[in-house]
C-alpha cells in the first residue's frame, strides 16, 4: 500500500557513509577490565547512588535510583565488584566529571534476579514506574526518559505512534543493524508501546538508503500478524530523523512553535528504544547495553553491541584505529560532540563512536563575514532564520536572537553545512542558548533572594510588633488588675488624694509594688503547678525526711527577711 | 474673537478634567525607576554598597544619592546595564565597596559549630538553618554568597567556597573569531 507522504522545508544531502559499517553484522565486545557507569546519563534528576565501594553487584542490578522528576535509573552492566563511587571523566565537550560508579566484572557476567511485568495486564503507572526502574531512555541521542513519553494524551488515545528508524546522520548505522538483526523483537516493544498509548496506527518511517532493514520490518509485521502497523521507507535527506521532521514527512502535520507533537495525537520513538522495552517488559532486563557504531578513521568500521560504560577505546581497538587518528566524537559529523579523551565511557546516548582524524575532518576553513545570502535559511529544517539568529548570538543580543525563535533549533548543523562563509553557526546557537540558560538560572535564584529577603524584614517586623503588642496587653491588663485590687482593698490616698503632682509618685510607687507583688505570687503559683509528682508512693523514712525539709521551709518562709524601707 | 476664546477654554477645560482624571485612574504606585534597577541588582542582599539591602540602594541611586558603581557582586555587567539603564556613562567599579569575586555559598564546618545562632540571625535571606546549641547548616540553594554570616560567627567555622561548575550548568564557549592579520 502507498502512502502519501509530505515533506519538510530545507535539508541537506551530505555522503551518507553508511554502507562501510554495514557490511558484517553486530558483534559483541569482549568484557573491559573497568566498567566507569555515570550515574547522569539522561536528562532529568542525578540517579543517587545505592551501592558503595566493595559491594559485590550482579549483572542488571540497579545502582543509581531514579531521583526527582523525569530521572531514571541505572544498572550494572556486568557482575563485579564495585571499586569506586566517584566523580569520573563523561563523554560531554566540557571535560566535566559526574559522580561515576567504577565496576570492576568478575568475569562471570551473571544476572541477578530480576522482576518481570506482563504489561497487558498492569496497571499503566506501575508499568511507567517499572519502566523507569529498568532505566528505558531514548536511544536516538536525546536521553529522554521514555516512561515519560509513554503516557496517552489528553483523550486517552493516540492517533499515531510513530518509530524513529530513519536514522539520517552520515557514518550512523546502529538502528540500520538492529532492524534487519532483531525487528521481530524490536516490533514486540513497538506492540506494547502501543498497548501503552492505546495508539490507533503505528508508522516506523525507514529512510530508502535502508531497504534491507525496510525489508526485514515489513516481513516482521507480516509473520506477526499485527494490522495498522505499516513500516514506511522515506526519502533521504537529511534531516528526516528529527522528531518533528519525521512526523512532518509521515503524517503531514507540522508541529508549531510552543506545542508538543502530543498535542496533535502524535508520540514518537527511536527504534532502539522500542527494542530496549521489549527486553526490559519480556524479560526484566534494563538497559545494559546497546548498538553502537563505530565508524570513520578505522580499518573495520563495525556496529558492536556494547556495555554501558565500557571505555570507548576499548572498543574502538576492535575496529583497528588507524594511527593519525587525533580524536572521538559522539554521534555523527553533522550534530555530535568531541569528546576531551579517549577513554570515556560508553553512555546511552553513545549512538555512535565516530573517529577523527585530520585527514578525514580537516579543521574547517577560516570563518568569513556573512554575507547574508539566505543559504541557511533554505536549508533549515525548522524554518528559521539562522544569519538573523547569528547575527544577535555573535552580538551578545540574546533577547533578539529569542525572538527568532532559537530555541526552536534542533541544532542539526545543516546551515553551518551550507554557509559559504565556513560560519559555525550551531556554535554561536548552542553558545547562545547556554548564555540565556544561565540568566535565567541566575535570575530566578535572585527573585528567590529578594523574594527571602522582603519576607525575612516583613517576619522581622512582624515579631517586633507583635512583641510590643503582647507586652502592651499584659501590662495593662496587669495594671487593670492592680487598680481593682486597690479599690476593693484598703482606700488608697493616691484615689483620695488632691489632684496635684505630688501625690501622684506614691500613687505610681504603689502600682510599681502591687506589679511586683502580683508578678511574685504568679511565679509562686507557677512554681506550686510544676512541683514534682514523684512523692507519691514513699517508704516511711523518706516520708519523714520530707516532713522534716517542709516544716524547715514553712518555718523560713513564715519569717521573710525584711524587705528595704 | 469672543466666541473662538469660550471655544479654546472650554476644550482646555475638557482636556484638563481629562488628564486629571487620568492621572488618578492610572496612578502608578511607587517608583517604577527602583524596580527597573532593584531587577539589575543581584540581590546578594550583601550590603557592600553601604544600604542595608539591594532595594534600599536601588531607591539610592534612583535619588541620586548613590553612585552605579557601588555593587560588587553585580561586577562590571551589572554596571553597565545600570548605566544603560539611566543613561549614564559607564565607570569602573568603586574600590572602596570591595572587588569583583566567583559567585559563592557558605559551608559551615559541622565539627566545629557550637549553635548560637548568630549566623541565623545575619543571613539576610534566612538560608541558615538550624536552632541554639543544635547543628547549624546552609541551605545551599538558597545561598546568596553575601558573607553576611562569616564575620559574626564566634568560632569562625564559615568558610566562604566558589561554586565550581558542573554539567548543568556549564556553558558553551563564545566561538573563536579567527582574526586575519593584516598584510
Amino acid at each position: 500500500m502507498l502512502r502519501k507522504l509530505f515533506k519538510f522545508h530545507g535539508g541537506v544531502k551530505p555522503q551518507t557513509h553508511k554502507a562501510e559499517s554495514t557490511t558484517q553484522p553486530i558483534a559483541r565486545v569482549p568484557l573491559p577490565e573497568r566498567l566507569v557507569i555515570p550515574l547522569h546519563q539522561a536528562v532529568g534528576g542525578h540517579p543517587r547512588p545505592l551501592v558503595a565501594p566493595g559491594d559485590k553487584v550482579f549483572k542488571g542490578q540497579r545502582i543509581g535510583g531514579a531521583d526527582g522528576s523525569l530521572s531514571s535509573a541505572v544498572h550494572a552492566s556486568t557482575s563485579g565488584i564495585v571499586r569506586d563511587v566517584a566523580p569520573a571523566l563523561m563523554p560531554h565537550t566540557s571535560g566535566l566529571t559526574t559522580l561515576s560508579v567504577i565496576i570492576e566484572p568478575d568475569g562471570e557476567d551473571r544476572w541477578g534476579e530480576l522482576d518481570k511485568v506482563n504489561y497487558r495486564t498492569t496497571p499503566p503507572d506501575e508499568l511507567r514506574d517499572f519502566l523507569r526502574d529498568a532505566g528505558v531512555v531514548g536511544l536516538g541521542g536525546a536521553v529522554f526518559p521514555s516512561y515519560a513519553k509513554l503516557k496517552p494524551g489528553k483523550e486517552g488515545r493516540l492517533k499515531t505512534l510513530v518509530i524513529n528508524g530513519a536514522e539520517c546522520e552520515p557514518f550512523i548505522t546502529c538502528d540500520d543493524l538492529l532492524m534487519r538483526e532483531r525487528a521481530d523483537d524490536m516490533l514486540k516493544g513497538i506492540v506494547a508501546m502501543r498497548h501503552m498509548l492505546q495508539a490507533e496506527e503505528v508508522l516506523i518511517g525507514i529512510e530508502d538508503n535502508k531497504p534491507e532493514a525496510v525489508a526485514a520490518v515489513q516481513a516482521a509485521i507480516a509473520a506477526s500478524g499485527q494490522s495498522g502497523i505499516q513500516a514506511v521507507a522515506i526519502p533521504t535527506r537529511y534531516p528526516a530523523g528529527g522528531a518533528k521532521q519525521l512526523i512532518r514527512v509521515l503524517t503531514g502535520i507540522e508541529v508549531p512553535h510552543g506545542r508538543r507533537s502530543t498535542d496533535f495525537g502524535v508520540q514518537c520513538f527511536n527504534v532502539g528504544t522500542a527494542y530496549s522495552i521489549y527486553e526490559a517488559l519480556e524479560f526484566g532486563r534494563p538497559l545494559i547495553s546497546r548498538v553502537v557504531t563505530v565508524a570513520g578513521n578505522v580499518d573495520q568500521p563495525r556496529n558492536y553491541e556494547v556495555l554501558i560504560g565500557t571505555p570507548m577505546d576499548h572498543v574502538v581497538r576492535l575496529s583497528g584505529a588507524r594511527p593519525d587518528t587525533d580524536r572521538y566524537i559522539m554521534g555523527g559529523p553533522m550534530m555530535g560532540v568531541r569528546l576531551p579523551a579517549f577513554d570515556v565511557p560508553v553512555v546511552k546516548a553513545t549512538n555512535c563512536i565516530l573517529v577523527g582524524s585530520p585527514a578525514l575532518f580537516p579543521p574547517p576553513p577560516p570563518e568569513m563575514p556573512c554575507i547574508r545570502c539566505g543559504e541557511c535559511a533554505k536549508a533549515c529544517p525548522a524554518d528559521l532564520a539562522p544569519f538573523e539568529m547569528y547575527w544577535f548570538s555573535r552580538s551578545k543580543n540574546f533577547g533578539k536572537a529569542q525572538e527568532y525563535h532559537l530555541f526552536d533549533c534542533i541544532e542539526c548543523g545543516c546551515c553551518s553545512f551550507v554557509c559559504p562563509s565556513h560560519i559555525p553557526l550551531v556554535d554561536y546557537f548552542r553558545f547562545s542558548k547556554s548564555e540565556i540558560w544561565a540568566r535565567e538560572r541566575d535570575k530566578s535564584s535572585s527573585d528567590a533572594a529578594r523574594d527571602r529577603f522582603e519576607f525575612k524584614n516583613f517576619r522581622q517586623e512582624r515579631e517586633k510588633q507583635e512583641k510590643a503588642e503582647k507586652l502592651a496587653a499584659k501590662a495593662a491588663a496587669t495594671r487593670e488588675k492592680v487598680a481593682a485590687d486597690n479599690q476593693a482593698g484598703t482606700a488608697s490616698p493616691a484615689a483620695e488624694a488632691p489632684d496635684t503632682a505630688k501625690p501622684a509618685a506614691p500613687s505610681a510607687e504603689d502600682t510599681k509594688r502591687a506589679l511586683i507583688a502580683a508578678a511574685m505570687e504568679k511565679a509562686r503559683q507557677q512554681k506550686a503547678q510544676v512541683a514534682p509528682k514523684n512523692t507519691e508512693q514513699l517508704s516511711a523514712e523518706t516520708q519523714a525526711d520530707i516532713d522534716a525539709i517542709e516544716a524547715r521551709r514553712a518555718a523560713s518562709a513564715a519569717t521573710p527577711p525584711t524587705p528595704d524601707a | 474673537m469672543l466666541t473662538a476664546l469660550l471655544v479654546m477654554t472650554a476644550v482646555a477645560l475638557v482636556l484638563g478634567a481629562l488628564l486629571g482624571y487620568a492621572s488618578l485612574k492610572f496612578k502608578v504606585e511607587g517608583d517604577p525607576l527602583v524596580e527597573k534597577i532593584d531587577a539589575i541588582l543581584p540581590q546578594t542582599q550583601c550590603g557592600q554598597c553601604g544600604f542595608p539591602g539591594c532595594r534600599p540602594y536601588a531607591t539610592a541611586i534612583a535619588s541620586g544619592e548613590a553612585d552605579i558603581n557601588q555593587c560588587p557582586p553585580g561586577g562590571e555587567e551589572g554596571i553597565r546595564k545600570l548605566a544603560d539603564l539611566l543613561g549614564r556613562e559607564f565607570k569602573s567599579l568603586s574600590e572602596e565597596h570591595g572587588v569583583e569575586k566567583p559567585k559563592s555559598v557558605a559551608v559551615i564546618d559541622e565539627n566545629t559549630c557550637i549553635g548560637c545562632t548568630l549566623c541565623i540571625q545575619a543571613c539576610p535571606v534566612d538560608a541558615i538553618v538550624g536552632a541554639a546549641k543544635q547543628l547549624h547548616t546552609v541551605v545551599a540553594g538558597e545561598c546568596t554568597g553575601c558573607e553576611l554570616c562569616v564575620a559574626p560567627c564566634p568560632v569562625d567555622c564559615i568558610a566562604m567556597e566558589p561554586i565550581t561548575e558542573t554539567v548543568d550548568t556549564w556553558k558553551w564557549r563564545y566561538p573563536v573569531i579567527q582574526i586575519k592579520q593584516a598584510a
